[in-house]
């Protein structure tokens, strides 16, 4: 039985979105496919067209929401997260 | 052999070509070349760098995005800056994209599906270390096998890498003609592959280390030789 307790200094933890999709220019033959063959399909004609992309949800301990969000768009710089030449990205604090 | 060029072939968590290379690079006299795990890879006593085809770290978040920000590939930056030849096959080839060392994106192949099958390619660049070996205009012949092979790029970055002549390998007919019913990926331009400004570092989606002896292709191609042997070419 573990009964130590552990205080941890609570820094405040925020959550941070980020969502990945082709540029305008770079075809998306996933959405296209979606929309062509399940949405059109199934008759919802009311949608124009649909983009797919990739999301990341990011925990991070920071001390506003707008720094948390900083962070984590820097991160998706340094680390490429996203390619540039391709993608287009989404920060949400 | 003394004097022979010594060549690394880098192994990440998921290559699969690389036993394949490293037997392909072996049969060309001159060449001695080693498997190195990415972790312990001494890369900067090499003389060049194969980065193999396959996978790497189960692909997450992009193929190759993940090995390009691993030690091993810092190492082979600086090895690239110093003009030494660095080949990326398949994976390797996305690993070089995701790394910055080639510019541009390989995206999912418009028809969504992997796919395997041998082509035929037109060399247009063979000024790079890797194509010395070749004619302008050559028609080769190897085989490829992915799934995330469609080269993209904004219409200003396309234009740029005509113009330097950084497309080495466009998809074509085996005519030799960049057909849009040759191309199997929806690749932009029928590129297959590219190099850097300075053509030490090339990158395709081809295999050439499997259309490197003649009895293991349905074509009797051993076309992907070439590539391995332009490396001992100085002219």
């Amino acid at each position: 039985m573990q009964n130590r307790v552990e205080i941890v200094r609570a820094a405040k933890q925020f959550s941070v979105r980020v969502i990945i999709s082709n540029k305008e220019g770079a075809a998306d033959p996933e959405g296209e496919t979606i929309f062509r063959d399940l949405v059109l399909r199934s008759g919802y004609k009311q949608v124009k067209s649909i983009r797919t992309g990739k999301f990341l949800s990011f925990e991070v301990a920071a001390e506003d929401a707008a720094d948390a969000r900083t962070i984590v768009a820097r991160m998706c710089d340094d680390l490429r997260i996203y390619n540039p030449a391709a993608h287009s990205i989404r920060v949400e604090a | 052999m003394a004097g022979s060029l010594r060549v690394a072939v880098v192994r990440f968590p998921g290559s699969n070509c690389d036993l394949d290379a490293l037997r392909a690079l072996r049969n060309v006299r001159g060449i001695s070349p080693e498997l190195v795990w990415h972790e312990d890879s001494e890369v900067s006593k090499y003389d060049a760098v194969v980065l193999p085809g396959g996978f790497s770290f189960g692909d997450c978040l992009r193929a190759g995005a993940i090995a390009a920000r691993s030690p091993a590939l810092r190492r082979v930056s600086r090895l690239a800056e110093r003009g030494l030849p660095v080949l990326g096959i398949c994976n390797g080839f996305q690993t070089l994209i995701e790394s910055g060392l080639l510019p541009g994106s390989l995206l999912r192949n418009t028809t969504l599906r992997f796919v395997c099958r041998w082509v035929t390619v037109r060399v247009e660049n063979n000024r790079t270390l890797f194509t010395r070996g070749m004619k302008e205009g050559q028609v080769l012949r190897m085989p490829i096998a992915h799934n995330e092979g469609r080269y993209f790029a904004p219409e200003g970055d396309l234009r740029r890498l005509v113009s330097e002549g950084q497309v080495v390998f466009s998809y074509c007919d085996e005519g030799g003609r960049v057909t849009a019913a040759s191309n199997p990926t929806g690749t932009l331009l029928n590129i297959a592959g590219i190099c850097n400004n300075e053509g030490n570092v090339v990158g395709l989606m081809p295999h050439p280390e499997r259309a490197a002896e003649r009895i293991l292709s349905p074509f009797d191609s051993e076309d992907g030789r070439l590539v391995f042997e332009s490396l001992l070419r100085s002219d």
